[in-house]
């Protein structure tokens, strides 16, 4: 059982072209712990943000940066998952 | 070819004749035909059958035989059906399990017998993505990418895409039942010069191969187009093809030579 009042967490993650913060966006995700908004895979072709850095001046709060991993050895030249990930989040209440 | 290369998929528009596509429900309702794997196209597929039809339309037949060549084997077939307003998406992901295969790849015909609106849940792929090593489902956090697709087109259309494309099944949102019909075939022949390659030294075709999307990262873009290079290389026999000295340049090893 939750209090009406309970503060919930929504989170975005943001995917920049370089490790920079104020990068373009390239990709991106929402999650809503409010439940108001159900956000889903191919749901929109418009970033919500086109810097990391103009999410945080829309009040979202940073929380976690991918690290830069060199490459491993023999699979320099092979590519994968997108590299320049960032977690934000912000409190709202519910 | 180059186009399939580069964005990991071809799209034929409208191909499929009218009668084909009001016959296709009728089809898919009665349900497919089992085929075990590796079958052989025309043992598959009967003469006169629903998919042979479909296969043999020029348009069709011309493009799957420039990809796999003749006498490809068919791995699976499958009717992928979105449901009205079900409320949910697949997550985006490649089929089956990874693979890195640096010199052959499969090809998956996506069919859409109906016209498929935006609201319909049309298939979302992500251009460019084939040939990120990634397994299956583990891309599901990326709700979208800038520059990806989302499929609407008319009745009839076909697309052809590369085993390993990033791809799902957008959530219908529409009153409308969404199929589409998808066989994926493996070549049984080796990949080269397939296609009609009177064209093979047209500048457009070095453009197509170099040409990057919104989604990439720049610096990853330029992997993308050294990997489309050692790509080309094998499909059009040319182990000399570059890009701006991209290959060329990174495997220039003097003290390896031979001086005999």
């Amino acid at each position: 059982m939750t209090s009406p009042n309970t503060v919930r967490q929504q989170v975005l993650v943001l995917y920049l072209a370089t490790s920079a913060l104020d990068a373009p966006v390239i990709g991106w995700a929402r999650y809503d712990g409010t439940g108001a908004t159900r956000p889903t895979t191919g749901d929109t072709d418009e970033p919500p943000y086109e810097t990391g850095v103009a999410a945080l001046e829309d009040g979202w709060r940073l929380i976690q940066a991918a690290p830069l991993i060199p490459p491993y050895p023999g699979a320099e030249h092979e590519t994968s998952f997108l590299k320049h990930e960032f977690f934000f989040e912000r409190l709202v209440a519910a | 070819m180059a186009r399939f290369v580069a964005h990991g998929f071809l799209r034929l528009d409208g191909v499929v004749p009218r009668e084909l596509n009001e016959e296709a429900p009728g089809v898919f309702a009665a349900g497919l035909p089992s085929v075990p794997y590796g079958t052989p196209v025309r043992k598959a597929f009967p003469e006169g059958s629903f998919a042979r039809r479909l296969l043999e339309l020029p348009a069709v037949a011309g493009a799957l035989e420039s990809l796999v060549g003749p006498d490809p084997t068919v791995d699976h077939h499958h009717v992928h059906t979105r449901e009205p307003r079900e409320g949910s998406a697949q997550p985006l992901h490649a089929d089956a399990l990874i693979d890195v295969r640096p010199d052959a790849f499969d090809v998956q015909l996506m069919y859409y017998p109906q016209e498929v609106t935006a609201d319909m849940g049309g298939t979302l792929i992500v251009p460019g993505s084939h040939l990120r090593r990634t397994n299956e489902s583990d891309t599901g956090r990326y709700q979208n990418l800038r520059g990806q697709t989302r499929l609407t087109c008319p009745a009839g259309t076909v697309l052809l895409l590369h085993h390993g494309i990033w791809h799902g099944g957008r959530r219908n949102d529409s009153d409308t039942v969404r199929h589409m019909y998808k066989i994926r075939f493996n070549p049984t022949v080796p990949q080269v010069r397939l296609w009609d390659t009177a064209d093979l030294h047209d500048p457009a075709v070095r453009e197509e191969l170099r040409r990057t999307f919104a989604w990439y990262e720049p610096a990853t873009g330029r992997l993308e187009v050294h990997n489309r290079i050692r790509l080309w290389r094998l499909l059009s026999a040319d182990p000399d093809f570059d890009i701006e000295y991209w290959a060329t340049r990174i495997s220039n090893r003097p003290a390896h030579r031979s001086h005999a």
